[in-house]
Order: C-alpha cells, then sequence, then structure tokens
C-alpha cells in the first residue's frame, strides 16, 4: 500500500477524535505511518457486528417482556457478553446462569445472586428486576 | 506525580507498549522491529472458539507472545505481576510509579472510557503504559491512540480485572534487566526463521494450511449457515484481518516494514526485495477484504460470490507459501 493510498473514509473512529496508525510506504519505497481516519469495507463490517448484537438484544427484550426468558439473558446481550463472559464475571457454573434465564427461577433468586449479575452489568438490583435503566 | 515518558503511537498495542518501553530505557526499536524479533506473524484458524458469536481468525501469534519471545531474544529481562486483589494490583502499581517506573499493563477493552463504543468489545488482551498519577487519575500512554489520555482510579480498577477469555487479573510488567551488549542481527534472524517455520507448519489450522482451511470453510458457509450467518461469519474474517492493530491487510504490512528495516540491518538485498513481495501480498488481502465486503454489504448474495473470495485466499496461501519457503533461504 502506497502512502497516498491509505485509506481516510468516514468511520466510528471519528467520535472519539481519533485516527488509527498504517504502515505504507511512500515514493522511494520506503516504509513508514500513516494516519487514516477509517476504511468502508472494515466499517461495515464491524456495522453489521454491531447491528447484529442489537437484533441480539432486541430479541432478548422481547423475550423478556413475553415471559419467555429472564432480563438476565436481555442484559447480557446488551453488554455485548456471551455465556462465557457472563458466568466469568458472576462467578456461577454455565448451568446455573442458563437456569436463571428460566423466568420462574430468577423470581425466585436471592438478592446476593440478583446483586452479582447486577455488578456484572453495571446497573441496580431494581433495575436489573424491571428491566428500566438510565444508560 | 509524572514520568517522563514519550509516547509514540503505533499500530499494535502489545508491540507498541514493548517499543515505547524499550526506548524510553535508551534503546531505540520500533515497532516492526518488535514485531519481527518477535515473530508476531501467523494466520490461524481455531475451531470450537466462537468469538461475538463467530469462529475465531488470527492473523497475530497469542496475546503475549511477541512480548515474551523478543524479550528472550534480545536478553532483556522482564518482571511480570499478577494480583488477587485490585487493592494489592493497584498498591503495586502506585509503588512503582512512585520509583519513577513506568509500567505496561494488560486490560480489557469493555470498560475502556476513551474508545469509541463501537470498539468495546470484551477483549481482554489490550496493553498500555501508566505514566504518572495526579489525585485519582492515572496518566495513560495508549499505544493505538493518537496522543496519552488519562483514567480515574475506579475505571482503571475496571479495566485491569475484567472477566472473561484472557482474564488481566491485573497483569502488570516492566523491563528490569538489559544486555551489555544490544546486537540486534542474530535474533532478526531468530525471529524470521520461527515466522518461516509457523507458516509453513505441517497442521491444517495454522499458517498456509490454515489459510486453505479457511478458504474450504467459507465455500461450505452459505449452504450450511445460511445467507445470514456466513455474511457475519466473513464480515469477522475481514474484521480480524484490518482491525485496529493490524496495520492493515492483517499485519502482513508491518510485517513487510519489518523485512526492510532488517535488510538494512543485516546488510541483505534479498530481504528488500522480500518486503516489496509482501507489500504486494498485504495488498491482495486488501483486495479479498473489499470483495468480501461486496458480499456482506448486500445481506444477500449468490454462493458464487463466496467461491470467488475463498479462490482468493487459496492464491494468497499459495503465494505466502513460496514466499515463507523464500524468506527462509534468504537468510
Amino acid at each position: 500500500m502506497k502512502k497516498s493510498d491509505v485509506p481516510q473514509d468516514k468511520s466510528n473512529l471519528e467520535s472519539a477524535h481519533f485516527r488509527e496508525l498504517c504502515y505504507a510506504v511512500d515514493e522511494n519505497g520506503e516504509y513508514t505511518t500513516e494516519n487514516s481516519t477509517g476504511w468502508t469495507p472494515k466499517t461495515i463490517a464491524l456495522d453489521n457486528a454491531i447491528q447484529d448484537i442489537k437484533e441480539r438484544t432486541e430479541n432478548a427484550r422481547k423475550r423478556a417482556e413475553q415471559g419467555l426468558t429472564s432480563p438476565i439473558e436481555y442484559f447480557m446481550e446488551l453488554n455485548k457478553m456471551d455465556l462465557g463472559i457472563l458466568t466469568s464475571y458472576v462467578g456461577f457454573f454455565r448451568w446455573q446462569v442458563k437456569r436463571h434465564f428460566k423466568p420462574n427461577v430468577f423470581k425466585k433468586l436471592s438478592d446476593k445472586k440478583l446483586q452479582k449479575y447486577a455488578d456484572a452489568f453495571n446497573i441496580t438490583v431494581e433495575e436489573l428486576k424491571t428491566m428500566k435503566y438510565e444508560d | 506525580m509524572k514520568i517522563d515518558f514519550t509516547h509514540h503511537q503505533s499500530a499494535h498495542c502489545e508491540n507498541g507498549v514493548v517499543s515505547n518501553l524499550m526506548k524510553y530505557n535508551g534503546f531505540n526499536v520500533s515497532e516492526p522491529m518488535v514485531f519481527g524479533i518477535g515473530s508476531g506473524l501467523l494466520f490461524c484458524y481455531i475451531p470450537f472458539l466462537m468469538v461475538n458469536h463467530a469462529p475465531a481468525i488470527t492473523y497475530r501469534t497469542m496475546p503475549g507472545q511477541i512480548f515474551k519471545k523478543f524479550a528472550t531474544r534480545v536478553g532483556v529481562k522482564i518482571k511480570k505481576e499478577k494480583f488477587k486483589t485490585p487493592k494489592a494490583a493497584q498498591e503495586r502499581l502506585d509503588e512503582n510509579l512512585k520509583r519513577n517506573n513506568p509500567v505496561g499493563l494488560q486490560v480489557g477493552v469493555f470498560n475502556l472510557s476513551y474508545f469509541p463504543d463501537e470498539y468495546r468489545f470484551h477483549f481482554n488482551a489490550h496493553n498500555m503504559v501508566v505514566y504518572g498519577k495526579e489525585g485519582d487519575t492515572y496518566l495513560v500512554s495508549d499505544p493505538v491512540m493518537e496522543s496519552v489520555t488519562t483514567l480515574t482510579d475506579k475505571e482503571l480498577e475496571k479495566v485491569r480485572f475484567a472477566k472473561g477469555a484472557f482474564a488481566p487479573k491485573g497483569h502488570l510488567y516492566y523491563p528490569i534487566a538489559f544486555p551489555e551488549t544490544f546486537d540486534l542481527a542474530p535474533t532478526i534472524k531468530k525471529g524470521i526463521k520461527d515466522t518461516c517455520r509457523t507458516m509453513l507448519a505441517p497442521v491444517p489450522i495454522v499458517g498456509v494450511k490454515g489459510i486453505r482451511h479457511v478458504a474450504k470453510l467459507i465455500r461450505k458457509w452459505p449452504q450450511k449457515k445460511g445467507i445470514k450467518v456466513a455474511n457475519h461469519y466473513l464480515g469477522q474474517v475481514v474484521r480480524m484481518q484490518e482491525e485496529i492493530g493490524t496495520g492493515g491487510g492483517g499485519f502482513r504490512y508491518i510485517f513487510a516494514a519489518f523485512l526492510q528495516e532488517a535488510s538494512k540491518e543485516l546488510q541483505n538485498e534479498k530481504l528488500k526485495e522480500l518486503s516489496k513481495e509482501m507489500t504486494q501480498i498485504g495488498d491482495l488481502w486488501r483486495d479479498f477484504a473489499i470483495d468480501a465486503s461486496r458480499i456482506y454489504k448486500n445481506r444477500s448474495s449468490k454462493p458464487d460470490a463466496y467461491n470467488q473470495v475463498a479462490n482468493q485466499l487459496e492464491t494468497l496461501a499459495d503465494m505466502e507459501e513460496v514466499f515463507f519457503k523464500k524468506l527462509k533461504k534468504a537468510l
């Protein structure tokens, strides 16, 4: 890649005011570095991944409202977590977390256990129960 | 309290922290040099591991490996510590800062407040240097950022004790002893040989064989997983290749920059030519990313399009196979 070809496309980096560093060759064929504001092919890939997470979150929210799953699954998706990551934050086994996804089991969870989930999601127990929270 | 530490932006965090800490200690080692001597280049498909609900593919060695190999080869001794409690981790950090010693930290990205939201995933092998503390605020040199930044003690505790794969557990590190003679030539050769060996390894998921393996998977994805999932998987391949930290082209450009620097250090003209060749290979990886993005942009496409990008990967595998065989002989 030539230095002049380092892409300067619009991307999500803008919001944080930073440009990433790329390696490229100058007119004399010497390697140098150049900052890039972003590159469309990867911005699309990232946007799609974010869209996918949004869909998963929305889906979990609907199912939680319909009583098909507990708010834990919703907040797990909202925090871009999967079962493995959530498990390591709360310190339960996988099967326990899966069980806590069941609305009936969730209702009977002790405050101590709920607190662990709330801490993992950075919210209060009340917010966890009601699924209402302030970002 | 602020240590006189110079921040240099780098493409990749691990190389960057090593390069910056070396420069602070009076050894001028560039980022590509760290990457090459530490044998950072790779291609590996990791079966059974899913990242963000898609198969894991990496263009670099395991987190920490570049640093480890670089330090062993050059002869730098590194002190590494992990902690059971956040309190102990913070105390040790503060002690070091009081002694005027900037330290490297391994952190999770998800709670890194200065990163753009879209980039905050549960990735726990990010690296930064802390070079001072003012009140409750730590002065941070994050090598992928253009300039220095800060984190409050609460924020820093969160990222140092992120959970999940590669949980940092407060991991803190810094060099404690340097070699008397600093001769890079033999270490460059070791680094190159090691990279050639892994890239040509007779393992189906590693190196050029790994690239062919992924090409085969891509052909199967649309029928086996459906277009939506296939696109998601393909997007992840491109993201791993081009994400912040790769320097573009799945680390191939950084490696080409290393070969160019190495050719001067070893006075080996062949390496200079090979550097040009690696740049061309990097350009082809970029072309692959462009064509792949055309597929997942539309969120629907013909199976034939997948075969085409798979062909591109197979061409890349062939080229890299020839390349690394030549590189091995060029030393």
